[in-house]
């Protein structure tokens, strides 16, 4: 186990601590807030289904790497890492709640920018759309769902006890859940990335077998446990009374709705299962869930004509942290990235290189994303993304964010080759019997573009290519990604 | 230690809400007893049969006593009700007091055997009367809170009614002793238990505003 390793990783846990101390207070903030569940309790409950989470049910995604895969070097995810940690820390210090996903993104523009890459207009547009959208499908949401089940409580006649018994049952039950899915969900972001120099070891525990993945996504849930543990009592205050003191049924209604938010307007399962039926679909849009506790909040205030109660400049300043979260995480992640570099003598990224050949073109031209217009740069090649795009914008005044990202995909050369000893390290649980056959027929074949491979496995069988884009083919296609993403992380020729 | 701690969330509910109920019941059984002991006070005096009313008075508030303290050590310890705990502590402890005075009372008459013009006894026991039903309310009311809080509004109503009946009945009785031969000190003994009486209604009316304010909280 090397120390440099070790150092790495390090950021990794910082970054989990941050999400600890930040988003406990989604699921749980309110209940704790509210004084119906104690901090403790929260603490420990959501340490626990969050581990679980991120054992059972995380490592599945972990193989996609996270937001942070497309950081290429490893110095350059701990710098990634620990400028997304850094500005969530100084956001928990000011008590404010903020997304730590949305700081790993504003990471990754700091990378981009520092490497001259270029940063997809989508996930800024993406970002910017969650401050705006997400409180407001909260808000909508949480009066909803506080008017529907405040008119059941009163058909149904509780006692005083038994409500509160209930209440606090259905909030510890809402809260467990919650902490599961943020384990499952969030614990690839944060120690993902580090799979490759996970310096850990298989081993054995009452005859199941556990991976250096498992080990690594277990240490990663404990330091969220530290987060939690150690931090996160102040945001839940600002979430669950700064803005609004709420009482205990709100504060249930409150991570109800959130997660109702999460369920219908981000769950690609939930629009599968319709479509499926052929029912309508509900559009997924971006959602935090930061954002939906804290439009819930305001929505029931505002459904109870508390408007007046509402502690409007604590919304601003949280608001304003929202915004200024990713701008400085990436101004942060620009500056280390920086010092790593020129000060610590580190290789921050592995440089890439972009070449528009003829066959290039013809494909782009195939594939129709481009019929004509880049003839002029063909044969040459080019060190940055950037310097791609501006002579291609030269060119094209006119090009699109989706074309670019596309010549750009088309045009990197990867260097994979098929080797028989990388071939035993593809998972079974991922790839079928006849997808490894595929590969090992292709042994000893080199592919210098990623399109080349994805060509030459879907013409030798249907199971890698991709179906037409609808609602129903999305999970297919998105598992088919998944693997060729895979195959060239696998074969990738250093 | 979690797990078990949510586990007993529903019988730890179950076994404060037992003792709310039995702490209401000891103070509506109080006002039974208390009302019988009046009759027996005016048709005999101060018998061994109002004295052994007085002292079941002095039982029930011990026990009394004793479940409130439970009350309050069980929300605390187990964190129930949190934004309505201070709420409900009050409201037990305002009940209590009713105990007390039902208790201070029946001792009292005891002690100072307040003699009482035989034209005022049918007045006594209707003031009596429309104390402990006000009282008697008020527990209702209180029952009503912790268990279909929709209805409580309705017997805060009737508690105000039988103050002010309670509060009419008082100042006619004042008035007739004033207006009587007794001499000065017995006008005075005879007002003060008047007064003493009337004041159970008064806290009873208390605990109603109270209370309203609780219901409008809760419902909220």
């Amino acid at each position: 186990m090397s120390i440099t390793s070790l150092l790495f990783l390090s950021s990794g846990l910082f970054l989990g601590w941050s999400l600890g101390a930040q988003d406990a207070s989604n699921v749980f903030g309110t209940a704790v807030a509210s004084r119906m569940v104690r901090f403790k309790t929260a603490a420990f409950l959501c340490s626990i289904f969050l581990t679980l989470g991120a054992v059972l049910d995380g490592v599945g995604a972990a193989h996609t790497l996270g937001t942070l895969g497309s950081v290429n070097a490893i110095a350059g995810a701990f710098v990634t890492s620990f400028a997304a940690a850094f500005t969530v820390l100084m956001m928990t210090k000011l008590a404010l709640p903020v997304s730590v996903s949305q700081a790993v993104v504003g990471s990754i523009i700091g990378w981009n920018l520092f490497t001259d890459s270029v940063t997809d207009v989508n996930s800024v547009v993406k970002i910017a759309s969650t401050w705006v959208a997400c409180p407001v499908l909260g808000a909508l949401i949480g009066a909803l769902v506080f008017a529907v089940f405040r008119k059941i409580s009163k058909k149904v006649k509780f006692s005083l006890l038994h409500r509160d018994a209930l209440l606090r049952f259905a909030m510890i039950v809402t809260g467990a859940f919650g902490s599961y899915a943020l384990g499952a969900n969030n614990m690839a972001n944060v120690v993902g990335v580090f799979i490759p120099v996970v310096p850990f070891k298989d081993f054995s525990f009452f005859g199941t077998s556990i991976t250096p993945v498992h080990q690594l996504f277990f240490i990663g849930s404990v330091a969220v446990a530290v987060g939690v543990y150690t931090y996160s009592y102040n945001v839940m205050m600002t979430v669950g009374k700064g803005i609004l003191p709420l009482t205990p049924f709100a504060s249930w209604v409150v991570v109800l709705s959130q997660s109702l938010v999460l369920f219908i307007f981000a769950s690609e399962g939930l629009e599968h299962f319709l479509a499926s039926h052929g029912l309508p679909t509900i559009p997924l849009v971006p959602v935090s869930s930061t954002q939906a506790v804290i439009g819930s909040v305001i929505g029931i205030g505002l459904y109870r004509g508390l408007a007046k109660n509402i502690e409007w400049n604590v919304l601003l300043r949280i608001m304003c942290g929202w915004i200024i979260t990713p701008v400085i995480t990436a101004l942060v992640c620009f500056i280390s990235l920086y010092v790593m570099k020129n000060v610590f003598d580190q290789t921050v990224f592995v440089p890439k290189t972009y070449v528009i050949s003829r066959e290039v073109l013809n494909e782009l031209k195939k594939d129709g994303i481009l019929q004509k217009g880049l003839e002029p740069m063909t044969g040459k090649s080019y060190a940055t993304q950037k310097l791609l795009v501006n002579e291609a914008v030269r060119l094209i005044p006119d090009l699109k964010n989706a074309t670019t990202r596309n010549i750009l995909n088309y045009a990197e050369v990867i260097d994979v080759r098929i080797t028989p000893e990388k071939i035993k390290e593809l998972p079974s649980e991922i790839f079928s019997e006849k997808q490894i056959d595929d590969l090992e027929s292709l042994a000893g074949r080199r592919f210098m573009h990623r399109w080349e491979i994805e060509n030459t496995l879907a013409a030798m069988n249907p199971e890698w290519s991709l179906l037409p884009q609808s609602v129903l083919n999305k999970k297919k296609n998105k598992q088919i990604t998944e693997q060729l993403q895979l195959v060239e992380g696998i074969f990738k020729w250093e | 230690m979690h797990l078990s701690k949510g586990l007993s969330m529903f019988y730890g509910s179950r076994v404060l809400e037992n003792k709310i109920d039995e702490f209401l019941d000891r103070i509506s059984e109080a006002g039974l007893i208390y009302r019988k002991a009046i009759h027996v006070f005016l048709e005999h005096g101060v018998t061994e049969d109002f004295v052994t009313h007085a002292e079941q008075i002095g039982h029930i508030e011990s026990r009394a006593d004793e479940l409130r303290r439970e009350i309050e050590t069980g929300l605390y310890e187990q964190n129930l009700i949190p934004d309505l705990r201070a709420d409900v502590l009050n409201l037990v402890e305002d009940l209590d007091r009713i105990l007390n005075a039902y208790d201070a009372s029946g001792y009292r008459f005891t002690i100072e055997q307040p003699v009482f013009p035989s034209t005022q006894h049918p007045d006594v026991l209707a003031l009596v009367d429309s104390v402990t039903n006000s009282v008697e309310q008020i527990t209702i009311a209180a029952r009503a809170f912790f268990r279909d809080f929709n209805s409580c509004r309705d017997y805060i109503h009737k508690v105000r009614f039988y103050e002010s009946e309670a509060d009419r009945i008082t100042t006619k009785m004042k008035r007739a002793v004033f207006t009587s031969d007794l001499p000065l000190a017995n006008k005075m003994h005879v007002t003060s238990f008047i007064d003493m009486i009337d004041n159970l209604a008064d806290m009873a009316e208390d605990i109603t505003d109270r209370l309203a304010i609780f219901v409008i909280k809760r419902d909220s």
